[in-house]
């Protein structure tokens, strides 16, 4: 993986919108939350798209390696993303 | 051939993979009707095992619970990890490994065999989902891949028996070749999150090697379904329709069944009692033993209705998505999303409901889950409802055109739903306060659902149900037979079953169960009850349809009437205190609903939570905050009720 030259500005997940597509720099926290999230393929370098959010807002629903997982806000805003 | 194999020639397989990989669809394949289902000891998660042939030597196939990393967080995928590093109690540590992997979503199922990998263990892939695979146009070079992550890879399809053989053949040679040195220590729990990436890396680079992705869209059909079923306001509304359907065919498709049921057990009973000699055990057995199996049993079309719906959605792959819908307001009050499909089954039992707090991951979420789940009227209070509303209220309408008989149904239904929010709410801010359980799901892609697999959950599940409360609800009904058998009350009852009956109710009076009933008459007069009341109150402590029966007998109507009797109903009406006064009114009648909405009064789900929670301190908990709740309530009810005129 090539080094990644750290923007001012980082991204998370949570504040992406719904359609977009984006890259994961890095997965914060470190908690079982954080390993949680790697052990299921979010892991920086992976391509993610948003589909949508429930009703509500919470929880949303995300594309990933080929399958879609549901998460909270409160862990998407855990993980970096490109702009 | 010897006819004596000693067991070590038995081999012993797992099957592992992720949940929805399509595991226990190839389980089913391999293993045909040979199947058991038990617990590990100590624990309540099922264990399923299966007999197959390897190479001609028998074979024990251990389908383990879905997971998706051996770094385990809910209850079953700790156990999936304890059978896999031999730490699991009653079982051994497996010779060989299949490891189920979905060939559609190839690199999260493979991060699993990585860590399989690394424990030793002989693996073999079964590559699942093949055809899916191969009609979305992607290519997969098995040879290359296997050559890979060092495994054999094999293609399967459990639906047309494709690669079955040569799995089998697969797995024979991998457990002649033996395991490899572990190159993890199996005891090791957490992976460094540098671990995970570098999986993820090797991983990406064995997929670049092997497979060709074609890149049109994959879940087309599956986001089509969605853009309805987890749409912002429409999402709810189905799922709403849905649940409704879900009750209906519980209460309505299930009326049938269950009275045939009911007269085929008092048939047997009179059967039974004809052709016996009069006395004790012939009483012990009709009216013990063959009244409280069939008391179970009774319930049992709705407990088959129910796993089969439950079953259609889960493999179709809807409940992921509700979950997904309902997890913001559940979350308001405390519990996670998942606590859905428990509590909704507890409105037609409270026992499968709590079993299914099995996957729900944080401990405090899921004793919050438990504590609550009966508070969700269950079916057995419905004959309750039933005789109070006919006795008091049949034939009323609110403005001409709704029922009030309708209307006091949902009242009663809405005070439990409040109460198990209002108490959920309070226990996650207090005792069982915790931070919230992430909330991480796969939703994976809507599939037709199996109706094998459909089939062999329901009868499963139901199984498990009728075991566990019948062997209590029959150990209970004996006991309740006995409290109000003895001591015998003496006289010459031969002549007509009028002056029978009227023995009954005298026998009644002076058994053990009515004194208890005397003796508890002080605290439940401010609920507006006489102590006959309270000897059916107490009897229903075991089960709540007993009271119906129970009040037929102190009434002496006999005990084949049920709630819609009418002589029990006009004796309910009828029925006078010893100074003349009526012992039943309205408010009586709702203050009791109100009592048995809020209650514990279920032996059977008593026997359930002390097993899920392996704790008699939060069980002996739950009866009494819920006795003192339903006290309270009931108390409040009365008298405000009598305050206004009532």
């Amino acid at each position: 993986m090539e080094e990644k030259v750290r923007d001012t500005q980082s991204f998370n997940l949570s504040q992406m919108p719904a359609g977009s597509i984006t890259k994961v720099v890095a997965v914060r926290g470190g908690g079982r939350i954080a390993q949680r999230l790697m052990e299921m393929g979010v892991v920086p370098g992976v391509s993610v798209k948003v589909i949508k959010s429930a009703p509500f807002g919470d929880p949303i629903e995300i594309r990933l390696l080929g399958y879609s997982l549901a998460i909270r806000r409160n862990e998407a805003s855990a993980i970096e993303v490109e702009g | 051939m010897d006819t004596e194999r000693s067991n070590s020639q038995i081999l012993n397989i797992a099957l592992a993979g992720n949940p929805n990989a399509g595991k226990t669809t190839l389980f089913n394949v391999l293993t045909g009707l040979n199947q058991k289902v038990a617990n590990y000891p100590g624990v309540t998660v099922e264990r399923k095992t299966g007999n197959w042939s390897v190479k001609d030597s028998p074979a024990l196939l251990t389908d383990l619970p879905g997971l998706y990393s051996l770094d385990a967080t809910s209850l079953d995928e700790k156990i999936a990890c304890d059978v896999l590093t031999g730490e699991q109690l009653g079982t051994v540590r497996p010779d060989a490994v299949v490891a189920v992997v979905d060939a559609t979503n190839l690199e999260r199922n493979l991060y699993l065999v990585t860590q399989i990998v690394e424990t030793g263990i002989p693996v073999v892939v079964a590559l699942t989902m093949i055809d899916v695979f191969e009609k979305q146009k992607h290519v997969i070079d098995l040879a290359r891949l296997s050559e890979f992550i060092g495994v054999p890879v094999v293609a399967v399809n459990a639906k047309n028996g494709r690669g079955l053989a040569e799995l089998a053949d697969a797995v024979g040679n991998a457990n002649e070749r033996g395991g490899t040195t572990p190159t993890i220590e199996t005891n090791r729990k957490e992976s460094e999150n540098s671990t995970i990436f570098s999986r993820y890396k090797f991983i990406s680079d064995a997929i670049q090697a092997s497979v060709k992705h074609n890149d049109r869209d994959a879940h087309r059909v599956t986001d089509r379904i969605d853009r309805l079923l987890t749409h912002r306001v429409f999402g709810l509304v189905i799922l709403l329709g849905i649940l409704l359907l879900l009750f209906q065919a519980i209460f309505t498709w299930a009326a049938v069944p269950m009275d045939l049921l009911d007269q085929g057990f008092g048939a047997l009973g009179d059967t039974v009692r004809a052709s016996l000699p009069p006395g004790v055990l012939t009483d012990l057995i009709v009216d013990g033993v063959i009244a409280g199996v069939g008391g179970v049993m009774v319930f049992l079309p709705q407990i088959l209705l129910l796993f089969l719906f439950i079953s259609i959605l889960e493999d179709s792959g809807y409940m992921a998505r509700a979950a997904f819908l309902l997890d913001k307001i559940m979350s308001r009050v405390g519990l996670h999303g998942k606590a859905f499909l428990p509590l909704i089954s507890s409105f037609a039992c409270a026992i499968p409901g709590i079993m299914a707090t099995r996957t729900i991951e944080g401990r405090r979420d899921r004793f919050a889950t438990i504590m609550i789940a009966p508070l969700m009227s269950c079916s057995a209070r419905l004959p309750v409802y039933t005789l109070m509303i006919s006795a008091f209220f049949a034939g009323q309408y609110f403005f001409g055109f709704v029922s009030v008989g309708a209307v006091l149904m949902l009242a009663m239904y809405s005070l439990g739903i409040t109460a198990a929010i209002i108490v959920a709410f309070l226990l996650k801010r207090t005792v069982l306060k915790a931070p919230p359980t992430p909330f991480i799901m796969e939703l994976p892609p809507y599939r037709m659902p199996s109706l094998r697999t459909v089939l062999q959950n329901m009868f499963e599940r139901s199984w498990l149900f009728v075991k566990r409360a019948g062997t209590v609800i029959l150990a209970i009904s004996i006991i309740l037979w006995a409290l109000a058998y003895f001591p015998r009350f003496s006289e010459t009852t031969n002549d007509v079953s009028g002056v029978e009956v009227a023995g009954e109710s005298r026998q009644l009076e002076q058994s053990y169960a009515g004194m208890l009933g005397r003796t508890i008459e002080p605290v439940i007069q401010p609920l507006g009850f006489d102590w006959k009341i309270g000897v059916a109150l107490i009897a229903s402590f075991a089960a709540r349809e007993v009271l119906v029966s129970t009040l037929s007998i102190i009434y002496n109507v006999g005990r084949d009437a049920n709630e819609e009797s009418e002589t029990l109903i006009s004796a309910i009406r009828e029925a006078k205190r010893e100074d003349g006064t009526p012992v039943w009114s309205p408010l009586t009648a709702i203050t009791l609903m109100v009592f048995f909405v809020l209650a514990m009064q279920c032996m059977s789900t008593v026997a359930v939570v002390r097993r899920e929670t392996n704790s008699w301190l939060w069980t002996m908990f739950m009866v009494a905050y819920m006795t003192v709740l339903a006290y309270t309530a009931a108390f409040a009810t009365f008298q405000a009720g009598s305050y206004f005129g009532y």
